[in-house]
């Protein structure tokens, strides 16, 4: 693990707060170039763990990657469904009076393609799974470490970035492009019931042609690497700040709570950053 | 001088002028300047009072840490060359963790299998038999369902052994490994290794060579045929036992008054 041990970023973050104001915001500026340093860093070395041990002990990551899949994505349905049935009735709900009154009600289907598919659907999907899965990513790894698991598996000749984190970022990358694509599905059946319950004059068959009109390739496109980042960030993320520097037990909590901010922050950039590619494509 | 460099025995483990970090503070020098060198067939006993860094040092030897300065050979290869392309070279190295140190997701069952399964390509079947025996030799067969969480300390760090022993290592480095064991596994401990020593069936007779720490040279006399010292940022090579008894050193001295000394 020394590859990506940061004393410097432990240092930093060890030292009193300057008093000067300036000193302070230098400090944190100082603060995040580390972190994203070592973020990058630690995202480089998985991606070389990933590509250069693809074929090792390939029986034993099958098998990771399967309970890590199951963990952020299979396990989650059951809440997925229901914030599915959430999110068409607050899309709906809100659109459907504002619609009517214009006289707008044949762009039910674009909104809900513009609301949920383009955005709405792989966000709330990125937080719920880094609100449910990336924190006991944080807390197990950081227990693991605090306990030296970490270093059993060294002992063992088995390098923990490919036992622990690399199922972790496929497993998560997958759970949350087959969650967002369940909440979708979800979210466009559910808002077509709440349009029926509120009487609105759309048959299923206009609701589907709206749907598939506002539709592109581009959305198809996008949703899929936008999930499949989204899930390769959370993991990234949680993952090193469990596993990339040495932790006593009591720091577990405070690295939880400072990776899931990160996480969070990064993930609305990444969606920013795809507005803009969306919005440059498809001029 | 090292007693074993003299033995004619080739080396498996040797450091020369190595400084010593600990895992938490690399800048930090546990022990300066140490020459040592294990000779295959060796039994070491470390000795060390608490906080002396016996941990750090293990894992040191064992290639875990890098040393600040110095050279450090495993196998007569230099430890910097002992990158992926030399793992098996590495695994010829097994390490049993103070408290087995086993991964909590796992079951005692997975602990054991997983070295096997992680680098030997194996039918699943010979893997499993190889577990099943390797369990039932260690007496670990009713807690091999058992998360590690369940399972008393004693049971957790014969899991460790299991555990390093399934890639049949040739040098095993064992972090205290009677810290905190009732006499019946004390006892059990000391027959295992005098027959991992000599060579035991389930290594097919092959001797293996051993180094333990541990706070009390007293309970290895009669076992370890080496003795050692950390104290004090320092690694002292002591001998046998006869030469460990007519040591001045005070904290030998310290140690050797301990309960069993009358």
């Amino acid at each position: 693990m020394s590859a990506f041990n940061l004393p410097s970023l432990r240092q930093l973050w060890d030292t009193p707060a300057p008093a000067s104001y300036a000193n302070h915001l230098g400090r944190k500026l100082v603060y995040l170039l580390l972190t994203v340093q070592g973020l990058g860093a630690f995202a480089l070395i998985t991606l070389g763990v990933l590509l250069t041990k693809f074929h090792v002990a390939r029986g034993v990551l099958r098998g990771q990657v399967r309970q890590e899949i199951a963990r952020a994505g299979l396990r989650l349905l059951p809440m997925f469904l229901f914030l599915a049935a959430a999110l068409g009735f607050l899309v709906i709900g809100q659109t459907v009076s504002w619609l009517t009154r214009v006289g707008a009600i044949n762009y039910l289907g674009t909104v809900m393609v513009v609301v949920v598919v383009r955005e709405l659907g792989p966000l709330l999907t990125a937080l719920v799974v880094l609100a449910r899965v990336g924190t006991a990513n944080v807390v197990e790894l950081g227990t693991a470490r605090a306990t030296g698991e970490v270093e059993a598996l060294e002992a063992l000749g088995i390098d923990p970035v490919h036992y622990l984190v690399v199922p972790r970022v496929l497993g998560m990358a997958l759970g949350i492009f087959s969650l967002t694509v369940y909440l979708i599905l979800g979210a466009v059946v559910s808002g077509y019931l709440w349009a029926f319950l509120q009487d609105v004059p759309l048959t299923p068959g206009d609701y589907c042609r709206q749907l598939a009109g506002a539709l592109s390739w581009l959305d198809f496109a996008l949703l899929a690497l936008k999930t499949l980042c989204f899930g390769v960030i959370i993991a990234v993320v949680t993952c090193y700040h469990g596993l990339a520097q040495p932790l006593r037990l009591a720091e577990v909590s405070a690295a939880t709570v400072r990776a899931v901010a990160q996480g969070l922050v990064a993930c609305v950039f990444l969606d920013a950053l795809f507005i803009v590619i969306y919005l440059t494509v498809a001029a | 001088m090292n007693p074993s460099s003299e033995s004619g025995r080739p080396p498996v483990l040797e450091l020369r002028g190595v400084s010593a970090g600990t895992s938490r503070d690399p800048e930090a020098v546990l022990a300066a300047d140490v020459n040592w060198t294990v000779a295959a067939g060796d039994f070491w006993a470390v000795a060390g009072l608490q906080g002396a860094g016996k941990s750090d040092f293990l894992m040191l030897a064992a290639g875990l840490l890098p040393p600040r300065t110095g050279e450090h050979r495993l196998f007569g290869e230099p430890l910097a060359g002992l990158g992926e392309s030399r793992l098996p070279q590495r695994l010829r190295v097994g390490m049993v963790f103070d408290g087995g140190q086993l991964l909590n997701h796992l079951t005692v069952y997975d602990n054991v299998a997983l070295p096997a399964r992680y680098h030997r390509q194996l039918p699943p079947a010979e893997i499993e038999q190889a577990v099943q025996t390797m369990l039932e030799a260690t007496g670990l067969l009713p807690w091999a369902s058992n998360r590690p969480g369940t399972v008393p300390r004693a049971w957790r760090k014969r899991a460790g052994l299991a555990r390093a022993l399934m890639l049949r290592p040739e040098l095993l480095l064992l972090d205290c490994p009677l810290s905190g064991l009732d006499g019946r596994h004390v006892r059990w401990w000391l027959h295992w290794l005098a027959a991992l020593a000599r060579g035991h069936a389930l290594l097919e007779g092959h001797p293996l060579t051993l180094v333990v720490t541990g706070e009390d040279p007293w309970v290895w006399r009669g076992h370890a045929r080496q003795f050692a010292l950390l104290d004090d940022r320092q690694f002292l090579v002591l001998g046998d036992w006869a030469q460990v008894e007519q040591s001045a050193h005070p904290t030998v001295r310290a140690l050797l008054a301990g309960p069993r000394a009358g």
